[in-house]
């Protein structure tokens, strides 16, 4: 297990090695360098720079220098002192915007899987030990209703209901009066209040997904002779379904948490923007926009990294839980 | 070679699946499961040449087989498994439909459905099988109107796309009514035009119908001038209130803030949409297909190199790469270049579903019997590929091809919609939706999602038909 452990862990450093090079690449893309429109947009807000300010900052990051000397310096600064650069237009150190936001992100996300397990599993058995019963067919529907509807327009559906039938603001993740309280047991409600849209939005998707994951793997399960054997000798239908035939069919289920997490960042980055949730999204959005590089950066190398490491912890996650996988390879 | 025929092997492919397709049709029955997986051995292939109906195999298959198909005379259930299944096997199976004619001679409707099979191409039995499914059938014919109404928007939309029209700003969506100003209930429908007023309170202007006026809808009428296709100059609309109506309020999904009718723009926005699906899986399909190839075809380091960075793209979140490269394409580009460089960064990320696929067939096909016939035969690999190959494939890579389609649609509409793809004057769902982004905008005038309704069929026939085309791809899988 430790030997699978650590020749897993080798492989993802190259990943990370490329989503870094990447992230470099993708902030280097908009014309001029971070230093000139830095300058252009200082200048504009009427505050000017000082020319010796400027050299310091270029040597600084290394412009103007070949893009490997650029590289170095931008990625020694994130590893050894977890510096990301400075945002332009927050004028803050990039560091400080963004790990309350990736905070909140990997908390979405990892409630949003939560759940979707939860309720995926059973609704699976369910409609896997009932084929093609009127609720089976209800449930196929809805799932098919769930990855027809993209997120964001649902998000912005639901918010409307919502506003126009019930005046409520399920903007935001907290309300006005709460946003800057302490926290207390009332925010935590209020907090309740406006996640459940985020997490109803993605976790339809979710759900959608993984219940027909584990249909299908239970159905190819429930048909072989073990199962009729078992069923003849007697044992009764529960037991029989969740003690082997669900074990097994477990198994795919699971590896699928690591096709399901980058999508699942990827639809919860448009939704947030929607919502305008205090998550990555919204910041990112912002950031590409205005061409806030070293911030955009941060955030692709940050989500990136995340999402890898997810993978990681669900393939480990597979080995523990299926022997084959550790000893095969 | 064909001509020849001193090498039947060479020919097998086709002989092959015949045989698959034979022990397929059995194969969800588990007693005759034995029987269903040596189908695809050789000695089918020696069965199908010789053309003996009634061989071991075959027989085999007897009854039970058939009874699966509709007939079910003497058919004791084997086991609650089988008889589970059987619906199934009914759906899936083209050819035992056709063959329930008369009980009591089997062997004969045998050699009649052995003959249409053999005689059958490939395409006319993944046709057989995809009728059945009749979902994506309907999903189909639903989508190739969507694009036959993009290709005819011009015609089809009321309005011209651009014309601003102060007098009806933010109107809500007309309501088609089938009574005339008399309150009498006629089989013509027609609108009623609008009076607007202005809210003492919130200042907002109101718009009613007044019931006192009816024009109806007329079809195939005279309006405002285009250019089909930008060549043909043309004023026919299919439909509208005609040219002598002097309010023209037939707002289907009502206007937009500066009163633009949505639904001439969504059926011109259904142009971009809908075409950068097909553009883009073109693109997707290119990449896929040439590396997906070449990964699966000389497998070794090459295949390394490129699963590895199918593996990473894959392991990406989409949208946010997305986003990133989007936003590195200058606001000033005109329309026709933000369309392709969109369409471009959508497919860089999409090939990798494809190669996969493409990579995977390749990688089993390989193996086959069939194709180390054609190398013994000294065909070169080019033949081999396309003739050999390819074919037996293609359906599968349509079918994915399908599916991907969907993805592409909702990047760009994602994309558009967070105003980082196409942008005005551009006319796609997604820039459509980009006016719906504030809760309040939604609140006043809901009718400003309406684009969202025709992506979402759009992206659900995608998926069913894709699904119903994977299903049929492989005529003799399970």
């Amino acid at each position: 297990m430790l030997t699978y452990i650590i020749r897993r862990v080798l492989l993802a450093i190259p990943t990370l090695f490329a989503i870094s090079i990447l992230a470099f690449v993708i902030m280097q893309l908009p014309p001029g360098d971070f230093l000139t429109s830095y300058a252009a947009l200082l200048s504009q807000q009427g505050e000017g720079i000082a020319a010796e300010q400027l050299e310091l900052l270029r040597e600084a990051y290394g412009l103007g220098q070949p893009f490997y000397v650029q590289y170095w310096k931008w990625m020694s600064g994130i590893i050894l002192r977890g510096d990301f650069g400075v945002s332009m237009e927050w004028k803050l150190p990039v560091a400080d915007l963004i790990w309350h936001r990736l905070g909140w992100t990997l908390f979405l996300a990892a409630t949003t899987i939560l759940i979707g397990y939860v309720l995926a599993i059973p609704i699976g058995v369910y409609s896997a030990t009932h084929q093609y019963s009127w609720l089976d067919n209800l449930i196929n529907a809805w799932g098919f209703l769930g990855l027809g509807i993209p997120n964001f327009t649902m998000a912005l559906a639901v918010m409307w209901f919502a506003y126009a039938f019930f005046g409520w603001d399920l903007s935001g993740l907290f309300s006005d009066e709460f946003r800057n309280a302490p926290w207390s047991l009332s925010k935590v409600g209020d907090m309740l209040f406006h996640l459940w849209l985020p997490i109803l939005t993605l976790a339809w998707d979710e759900v959608a997904v993984l219940q027909r994951t584990m249909r299908a793997n239970l159905l190819d399960e429930i048909h072989k002779p073990y199962v009729t054997s078992a069923r003849a000798g007697g044992l009764d239908e529960t037991t029989l379904i969740w003690e082997y035939p669900v074990r097994v069919a477990l198994n795919p289920f699971v590896s699928a948490v690591g096709f399901a997490l980058p999508q699942l960042i990827s639809s919860a980055t448009l939704v947030s923007i929607v919502l305008s949730l205090p998550m990555t999204g919204p910041l990112f959005l912002t950031a590409l926009q205005s061409q806030d590089m070293y911030l955009a950066g941060a955030f692709v190398l940050l989500i990136g990294s995340l999402t890898i490491i997810g993978i990681l912890i669900s393939d480990i996650l597979l080995a523990w839980l299926d022997p084959r996988i550790r000893y095969s390879r | 070679m064909r001509g020849g025929g001193d090498f039947d092997a060479v020919r097998s492919p086709s002989l092959f699946r015949e045989g698959r397709y034979i022990g397929a049709t059995v194969s969800p029955s588990p007693a005759h499961g034995a029987v269903g997986t040596s189908g695809r051995g050789p000695a089918n292939i020696v069965l199908r040449t010789t053309s003996e109906p009634m061989f071991a195999p075959r027989s085999g298959e007897g009854p039970h087989g058939r009874s699966a198909g509709g007939r079910g005379v003497g058919d004791a259930p084997m086991s609650s498994e089988s008889v589970v299944r059987q619906p199934e096997v009914a759906q899936q199976d083209p050819a035992a439909v056709p063959a329930a004619a008369p009980v009591g001679r089997p062997e004969i409707e045998d050699e009649v459905e052995d003959e249409r099979l053999t005689v059958a191409s490939q395409w006319q039995l993944v046709w057989w099988r995809f009728k059945k499914h009749r979902v994506a059938v309907a999903s189909g014919i639903l989508l190739g109107l969507f694009y036959l109404i993009a290709l005819f928007a011009e015609l089809v939309a009321p309005y011209d796309p651009g014309a601003i029209s102060a007098r009806y700003r933010y109107v809500q969506p007309t309501q088609v009514t089938f009574f005339d100003p008399d309150g009498e209930f006629t089989f013509w429908p027609g609108v009623n035009p609008l009076v607007s007023s202005r809210d003492p309170v919130t200042l907002r202007i109101t718009y009613v119908p007044d019931p006192d006026i009816w024009y109806p809808i007329q079809f195939l009428v005279q309006g405002s001038e285009y250019k089909l296709w930008g060549l043909i100059p043309m004023n026919v609309h299919l439909f509208g209130l005609g040219a002598e109506a002097p309010d023209q309020t037939l707002f289907l999904f009502g206007t937009d803030r500066l009163g633009r009718d949505v639904f001439t723009r969504v059926i011109y926005g259904a142009r971009l949409s809908l075409s950068i699906g097909l553009v883009g899986v073109t693109l997707s399909f290119i990449l896929g297909i040439a590396l997906g190839g070449i990964s699966g075809y000389y497998g070794g380091t090459i295949d390394l190199i490129v699963q590895r960075v199918i593996e990473f793209i894959r392991s990406m979140p989409q949208i946010p790469l997305w986003m990133a490269l989007a936003a590195a394409i200058p606001p000033k580009w005109p329309v026709e270049y933000t369309y392709f460089a969109i369409t471009l960064i959508l497919s860089l990320i999409g090939w990798t579903g494809l190669a996969r696929v493409v990579r995977g067939r390749f990688l089993s096909l390989r193996e086959e019997d069939f194709v180390l016939a054609a190398r013994l035969c000294g065909a070169r690999q080019p033949r081999i590929i396309f003739r050999h190959m390819l074919p037996s494939f293609s359906s599968h890579i349509i079918a994915s091809l399908t599916l991907a389609i969907p993805g592409t649609i909702l990047g760009e509409t994602a994309l558009s919609f967070l105003a980082l793809g196409l942008r005005e004057p551009a006319i796609s769902w997604g820039v459509l939706l980009q006016d719906a982004q504030n809760v309040q905008a939604v609140a006043l005038s809901p009718w400003l999602m309406l684009p969202a309704v025709p992506l979402i069929i759009t992206i659900m026939a995608f998926n069913f038909f894709g699904d119903g085309l994977r299903d049929a791809a492989d005529p003799y899988g399970k």
